[in-house]
């Protein structure tokens, strides 16, 4: 499943995009992210994925400041730290 | 054996019984400001058609924005989820699902088996949801369930310079000032609406067939607009609002059965 979480608005679109195909749900993400963006939990169909919390996916833009911004400043990035490629972002 | 799904959204509370993969009772009202309540009136409402109690009823589960605050349910499912295993219950050949909700928007993709394979939704902003429609409706002065047919009226297709819910409100009100038509003004409206949707529809796969569910799915002017945006035909379920309450009640029987599956044999 490609789950996309955020929104598009007038100044653009903000989604972080979870391929639950790839994700083996080691939760290396939760820790890489220095805003605490993920989670790991069971989805609707058992299996045990990363996901952006739901208190988070209102307001990613504010939360996140998308994946360039966020890997010029921190060595491990959610995408870095994934050894499955799974994460990435649209901005 | 009989499975309740219950789906309290954002504006409107659902609620399906299914026994013997047929529908037995389906319920729709208002989510009221106590989401615990919205939920017993809603089970309360079929147990009554039905002629039952709560002890005839298996296994529940919930699933919409208030879906913790069922305490009746078992479990829970995404709402995501549970539109996606309606749809397939009513059309297995769908692909794609554009879920239009009272406060949001999400377009699903959706597999043979009825599983999620892509979903993409749009929850922080009100335009183009149903909140958003009922908004423009007490403007022009119009019952909901009249602005989609009042559209279809229109002759000329007054195009609106935006879908934010503010914006477009004081835009409906010079455009009333200056003497146009509402029929005008809200075919501009579902036409902004339907570009919306459709943008976010190119975000995930468009295959066929295609359907939409919600209650704006019963707005024939919003279903006209987006069949002319995307070019196909849209496969449209009796009432696609009860939709994620069905889903939830196939949701409660598949883990019910494999509760029993997985249990050791007495």
């Amino acid at each position: 499943m490609e789950a996309n979480y955020g929104y598009s608005d007038g100044s653009g679109d903000y989604f972080i995009i979870v391929d639950t195909d790839k994700c083996n749900g080691c939760g290396d993400c939760v820790t890489a992210c220095p805003e605490r963006v993920f989670e790991v939990a069971p989805d609707d169909y058992g299996k045990k994925v990363a996901l952006v919390k739901e208190s988070v996916a209102s307001k990613v833009s504010y939360v996140c400041p998308g994946y360039k911004p966020c890997s010029a400043n921190v060595e491990t990035t959610c995408h870095t730290a994934c050894k499955m490629g799974a994460i990435s972002h649209t901005w | 054996m009989l499975f309740m799904g219950i789906d309290i959204g954002s504006r409107g509370a659902k609620g399906v019984v299914i026994e013997d993969n047929q529908i037995a009772t389906a319920f729709i009202g208002d989510t009221g400001p106590e989401s615990v309540k919205t939920s017993e009136m809603v089970r309360d409402n079929m147990l009554a058609k039905l002629g039952m109690d709560m002890s005839k009823i298996t296994y529940t589960m919930a699933t919409g924005y208030g879906r913790v605050l069922v305490p009746f349910a078992a479990e829970n499912v995404s709402e995501i989820s549970a539109h996606a295993k309606g749809a397939h219950w009513y059309f297995p050949s769908v692909r794609t699902i554009l879920d239009m909700g009272g406060q949001d928007c999400k377009a699903i993709n959706v597999n043979d088996k009825g599983q999620v394979t892509k979903f993409i939704m749009n929850d922080k902003c009100a335009g183009g949801t149903g909140r958003f429609l009922e908004l423009i409706a007490s403007v022009l002065g119009l019952r909901l369930e009249d602005i989609g047919q009042t559209s279809l009226e229109s002759k000329k297709n007054f195009p609106f310079n935006t879908v934010c819910a503010v914006f477009a409100k004081s835009e409906a009100i010079s455009l009333m000032k200056k003497g146009t038509p509402k029929s005008d003004i809200l075919a501009g409206l579902h036409d902004a609406i339907a570009v919306r949707c459709y943008n976010l529809l190119k975000r995930v796969n468009i295959e066929k067939d295609f359907t939409i569910t919600g209650g704006i799915a019963k707005n024939q002017g919003m279903v006209a607009k987006i069949k002319e945006k995307l070019g196909m035909e849209p496969v449209l379920a009796p009432d696609p609002q009860i939709m994620g309450a069905l889903g939830a009640s196939l949701f409660a029987r598949e883990r019910y059965m494999a509760k029993q599956n997985a249990a050791p044999a007495s």
